[in-house]
């Protein structure tokens, strides 16, 4: 919302910098978002007057014009555009001037002559022709100003001269004397050859001397358009100029206020518990609370007496009376048509509106004041003077004023007369009742709807207007009468019509004042502040709560205060929530902490912190085509995902099933950028089809992914066993999976298992999958289940004495097949043994002369150790044979 | 005999005093003491001599092996010592070559936000609760008093997961407010903290994705003073002591009174620059007292109980706190951004 402090001060007088004024009111709730001094880039601009004017002396396109800048001041200035004319009223930026976007003017030569300034156009007043419509230039085209496309065939000869035929009708005619006679009408002598003519025109860049090509036939000097002329042929005759003046002011005068630059706006964030702050008059009585200044509000007069009965030429039904608690209606006639005035096109202007005709600009200048959407219809489109507010038939077309057609469903509400939609309620009117320069007699609505349909109704549509942006937070029906008043009272300020005596006002709801308890105690108590309850009263009238006695009634506008919480706010924002006081929580104290699973969460992540992996955060949304990328087969059930059905983009339009394709993203990414060694961890969640309550399964997942130098299998494998360890999990092994994974290497990916437990995957990234992803690199990736892990999880630790007596080691390689695992072979040794082995650790794998081809040589290190005795070396061979003879027995191991 | 004695001593002690390592000296001991040595010869010697000489003699030799023995002692000590001196300076090392490195992982910098802030509010006695993302609306709207018709249910606001608008990516964490109600005893003092999902194009400040954090207290005679006091000390906790902080009125649909609470401008000290938009205070996040109606639809009696809750976007409490420009960095990943945390 943009408020206009000149409008805000017709109702209150505040008179702080904007700052002040920004800091007040946001602390007291009405958040403000930015503030702008519309003119604060302008200054040494003033009104002067054309005195004199001649074409400069070594330019074929500059004026020389002496101006009076008044104080009986006059300065010279040089100017290259066309449509000026001794007597104009002209905004002249004199000499040490500043213009929008910074621009500083200052005194110079143009082609040696002398300028002390310069005569400002729309544009570089920060301003264009919606802002001063009739400051739109028409050029005619000069025919002194022709430049042909093609120097050798121009359209029209160089030595053209008056009387000579152009085409048609249309001939050479030389200007000889220019008359204004207003805005945009000038009255202009011309030269024909064949004696002199006298017509008028709205081109304004016409002068003495200039030659035109004259339609003789139609009596008009023709423009760009008539003559079908590009504009690079007619350079100089362009449809932009000196702002030419029409207002009330004099030479001397500040141009600010005369162009409406000498208000302040200030733009507030409105939440949407506050509709009735979208308006002057609302932020108004919250700018009065606030500085505790009184709050003159205007009731609007209407004289009436037009002619005709209000009643006997309109009639309005309500068939949908549970979507219009209330339908205002008012009718002016014999409207003129016309712009509004100054003063309201700069306040609908400082207020973000575009000024378009008196009529339509009032029903905005109400909606801005009031807060009350109004609609203007043409009466001569109301069919049969009836208005119908019902619901659309299914089906029904509707063109509104935007152009656009739209199909109607029952769910939406429409005005209409008896035969069809002239407009959707609260939302947009009709094209085919719109107002325009011949409407004669006008209806004005001013009504309420149901905020609920409007907002659906203008979501279906694609349609959110500033209207039903206002009706969809449900409007206080209280305010329609008032708000067609105003608007009633306006045409007549403005003499824009006659406006007829009566009003049609259909209430389909029982107003229903909402009472209150005032509570101070209560109040008080859930503040933690003392407020005295006078205090309490005088901040609740200043809002225009009626109080008596403890029974506070709330205003109609204030839909949003239901209960004493609501109330203590708005005790609160005026005693200042900086007032209360700061107090530390008493009562029963809790005991806080982390739950077990985060605390499992924290070891996996220092535990990966410290094995040099960093952290990162991935979306947990992804494209359909990552199940793709990792070479998920389609009919994979794991492909099953919560669809997103209005995703931002295709890439973040499922909800992902699996860490990898994040994990790789980013592993591709650091990839791009060359860095050389990453390894990343994340505990993502993946969300799986199947919760309660049709939600998801929300699992978490250890993803650990790593490529560098001298990364391979084994080193992601060992930051594995490592976090196994660290949460002591027992009986972990590593298995070759019976299915291969597609996502991972065939001959280089493991499960992980915990006794009978799953706990998840780790392995070389399929090298198809890294080509997916673009990366020519081998990429390592481990996914662990986080719920398997938490159940994994080895007891505390208990206490073993240590060893007292020595152990015995003994080496050991055996010769197997290629197909014989390392695992298999410890397998072997642990069953083989007899009881005093205490580790085994394999030290070489050895392949090539001395060994058969398809066998290897794999070495291990025992330890053997009793606990209660020294062993002797018979003790430990006897072992060793024994685990020979399985490793023999099991595997086909034999002692190289 | 006793020249024989002298020269022998003077001779070895000569010699030991030249000898260079402890290899020469030990040879040298063979020579003078070993048992064909020249002093154990001259002894061999003594049984030539009188009776009357042989006392003297004898002490004369054993004062001479003495001798030797001690200057062979101390020379050996000071060869030894030479010896480790020059392994020592042998050995010495250029202590400017960097060291071996040792590759740490690095916590994300969000993360190290969140634990900060979590540790403050479990010292105050709160419980971290984990709750789901894929959220009933009922949850995260209806029983938060967002009725029907507001416009952050708008389906250009949040991602639903059906046409009935019933499932949906949870678009803050308030409905761990409801969780925690619906399932934990008062009084209740928790912090949720997790990812929460809107319908915002990436930019600068904007990603689909991002975190807050919730906090709530229900107890017996809670008061919005409460509400302040405990996050003044969080802030001052986490920014520094001395910190000032305002609150401004704001609106939530499940608080009331509602409040936003701005910490002022740590770039400008309050003046107004680039960093605060001119306001001189930055918004931190949004609290209030917990709605009367959200109290009892989830069973509790707001005429007993009263309570206070809070959010807080995490990543702009990352960003503010490590000077981060853009939030597309947080996501980003780069090993380059993540590794200088």
């Amino acid at each position: 919302m943009n408020l206009s402090r000149k409008w805000l001060n017709e109702f209150v007088t505040v008179t702080a910098s904007d700052k002040d004024f920004a800091e007040a009111m946001t602390l007291s709730g009405s958040k403000v978002e930015l503030t702008h001094d519309l003119g604060e880039e302008i200054s040494n601009v003033v009104v002067g007057r054309v005195t004199a004017m001649e074409r400069h002396p070594d330019s074929d396109h500059m004026w020389v014009c002496q101006v009076d800048v008044g104080d009986g001041k006059s300065v010279q200035i040089v100017t290259g555009a066309w449509n000026v004319h001794v007597n104009d009223l002209v905004p002249v930026a004199l000499h040490k001037s500043t213009l929008p976007g910074g621009k500083k003017i200052e005194k110079g030569k143009l082609r040696g002559v002398e300028s002390n300034g310069m005569m400002c156009g729309l544009s570089e007043l920060g301003l264009d022709e919606r802002d001063f419509p009739y400051a739109a230039i028409v050029p005619a085209a000069l025919l002194n100003d022709y430049h042909p496309l093609d120097k050798d065939k121009p359209s029209i000869p160089a030595d053209v001269q008056p009387g000579h035929k152009i085409y048609g009708p249309v001939v050479a005619a030389r200007i000889t004397a220019v008359r204004c006679d207003g805005v945009n009408a000038f009255t202009v002598a011309c030269d024909a050859g064949s004696g002199s003519v006298s017509l008028s025109t709205s081109c304004p860049n016409l002068h003495a001397g200039d030659l035109v090509a004259l339609d003789t036939k139609k009596e008009h000097i023709c423009t760009l358009a008539d003559l079908h002329a590009q504009q690079a042929e007619f350079p100089h005759c362009i449809p932009d100029g000196i702002f030419i003046l029409h207002e009330d002011c004099k030479p001397g005068d500040d141009l600010k206020p005369v162009i409406g630059a000498d208000d302040h706006v200030v733009e507030f964030e409105i939440t949407p518990n506050r509709p009735d702050c979208l308006s002057v008059i609302g932020l108004a009585r919250e700018v009065a609370a606030t500085y505790q200044v009184p709050l003159a509000l205007h009731e609007p007069v209407v004289k009436g007496g037009g002619q005709g009965s209000l009643v006997e030429l309109l009639d309005v039904e309500t068939p949908a009376a549970d979507l219009c608690p209330r339908y205002t209606a008012r009718m002016v006639r014999n409207v003129k048509i016309g712009p509004s005035p100054k003063w309201m096109r700069e306040r609908l202007r400082a207020s973000g509106v575009r000024p378009i005709n008196n009529i339509v600009d009032i029903t905005n200048y109400v909606m801005l004041e009031y807060g009350q959407p109004m609609h203007a219809f043409d009466y001569r489109y109301v069919k049969g003077g009836k208005i119908i507010v019902r619901r659309a038939e299914e089906g029904e077309e509707l063109t509104t004023l935007d152009g656009k057609t739209h199909t109607l469903t029952a769910n939406h509400l429409v005005i209409a007369d008896e035969h069809r939609a002239v407009g959707l309620a609260g939302i947009m009117g009709g094209e085919n009742s719109e107002i325009v320069d011949d409407t004669v007699d006008v209806v004005f609505e001013s009504a309420c709807f149901d905020g609920t349909c409007i907002r659906k109704g203008a979501l279906a549509l694609g349609m959110r207007t500033e209207a039903s942006a206002k009706f969809e937070k449900g409007l206080d029906p209280m305010n329609t009468l008032p708000a067609v008043n105003r608007a009633c009272e306006l045409v007549e300020l403005l003499g824009a019509g006659e406006v007829l005596d009566g009003v049609i006002d259909i209430l389909n709801y029982v107003p229903q004042p909402r009472v209150l308890k005032l509570e101070p105690e209560k109040i008080n108590a859930l503040l933690g502040t003392d407020v005295a309850e006078s205090q309490m009263v005088e901040i609740l009238k200043s809002l225009d709560f009626q109080v008596e006695g403890d029974q506070v009634t709330v205003p109609s506008w204030r839909g949003d205060v239901i209960g004493m919480a609501d109330l203590a706010e708005e005790v609160a924002r005026f005693y200042g929530y900086n007032k209360i006081p700061c107090t530390l929580m008493r009562g029963q104290t809790t005991l806080g902490g982390y739950s077990d699973q985060e605390k499992l969460e924290r070891r996996l992540g220092s535990a990966c912190r410290a094995m040099g992996f960093d952290e990162i955060i991935t979306y947990s949304f992804i494209s359909p085509t990552c199940y793709d990328k990792i070479r998920w087969p389609q009919e994979d059930p794991r492909r099953q995902s919560f669809k997103i059905l209005n995703p931002l983009g295709e890439d973040t339009s499922i909800m992902r099933t699996t860490v990898l394709p994040s994990m790789l993203e980013i592993l591709t990414r650091n990839y791009n950028y060359r860095n050389q060694s990453v390894r990343l961890y994340e505990v993502g969640r993946i969300y799986l089809p199947g919760g309660a309550d049709g939600l998801a399964v929300e699992d978490k997942v250890l993803s650990m992914g790593m490529y560098g130098q001298g990364v391979d299998f084994y080193t992601l494998k060992g930051c594995v066993e490592a976090i196994l360890k660290e949460l002591r999990v027992e009986r972990v092994s590593f298995r070759r999976p019976d299915e291969t994974n597609p996502s991972y290497h065939p001959g280089r990916v493991a499960q992980v298992w915990a006794g009978d437990r799953l706990i998840g995957v780790l392995g070389q990234v399929h090298p198809l999958v890294a080509q997916n992803y673009g990366v020519d690199a081998e990429l390592y990736c481990a996914e662990l289940d986080f719920n398997q892990l938490y159940a994994a999880q080895g007891p505390d630790p208990e206490y073993v004495p240590l060893p007292k007596f020595p152990s015995v080691t003994r080496d050991i390689a055996v010769v197997c097949d290629e197909a014989v695992t390392v695992g298999q072979l410890e397998e072997a040794i642990g069953k083989g043994a007899q009881g005093l082995l205490k580790e085994v650790r394999l030290f070489d794998i050895y392949r090539g002369k001395g060994i058969d081809e398809g066998k290897k040589s794999v070495a291990f290190n025992l330890v053997l150790r009793a606990d209660d005795r020294s062993l002797t070396g018979e003790e430990a061979d006897a072992d060793v044979k024994a685990i020979l003879a399985t490793l023999e027995k099991d595997c086909g191991a034999v002692l190289r | 005999m006793k020249e024989q004695l002298a020269s022998i001593r003077a001779a070895a002690l000569a010699a030991f005093e030249a000898a260079a390592d402890p290899e020469a000296l030990d040879a040298l001991r063979v020579q003078y003491l070993g048992k064909k040595g020249e002093l154990t010869a001259v002894l061999k010697q003594m049984g030539k001599l009188s009776a009357e000489e042989r006392p003297a003699m004898g002490q004369l030799a054993n004062e001479v092996r003495a001798a030797l023995e001690q200057a062979l002692e101390t020379r050996g000590k000071e060869l030894e010592a030479q010896a480790l001196d020059n392994r020592l300076k042998a050995e010495a090392l250029d202590v400017t070559v960097p060291g071996t490195p040792i590759q740490e992982g690095h916590r994300h910098p969000m993360y190290i936000a969140l634990d900060e802030i979590k540790e403050i509010f479990i010292g105050m006695g709160f419980t971290v609760l984990d709750g789901p993302e894929v959220e009933l609306a009922e949850l995260n709207f209806d029983r938060l008093n967002a009725e029907e018709g507001h416009p952050s249910r708008d389906w250009s606001d949040t991602f639903y997961f059906d046409e009935d608008s019933r499932v949906m990516l949870r678009s803050q964490t308030s409905p761990m407010q409801v969780r925690a109600m619906d399932s934990m005893p008062l009084p209740i003092r928790i912090i949720a903290p997790g990812r929460v999902y809107r319908k915002d194009e990436v930019d600068a400040t904007h990603s689909p994705m991002f975190h807050q954090v919730e906090g709530m207290v229900i107890d017996k005679n809670v008061t919005m003073a409460d509400l302040k006091g405990t996050l003044n000390t969080v802030v001052e906790q986490l920014y520094g002591k001395g910190t000032k902080t305002r609150f401004r009125p704001h609106h939530f649909p499940f608080t009331e009174p509602s409040c936003e609470m701005d910490v002022q401008c740590h770039k400008c000290g309050g003046v107004g620059c680039p960093t605060c938009k001119g306001e001189g205070w930055i918004e931190l996040l949004g609290a209030g007292m917990i709605h009367a109606r959200v109290l009892e639809m989830s069973g509790i009696d707001p005429n007993e109980y009263s309570g206070w809750a809070f959010g807080i976007g995490l990543e702009r409490t990352a960003m503010r706190r490590f000077k981060i420009a853009d939030l597309r960095l947080i996501f980003e990943n780069d090993v380059r951004f993540l590794e200088q945390f």
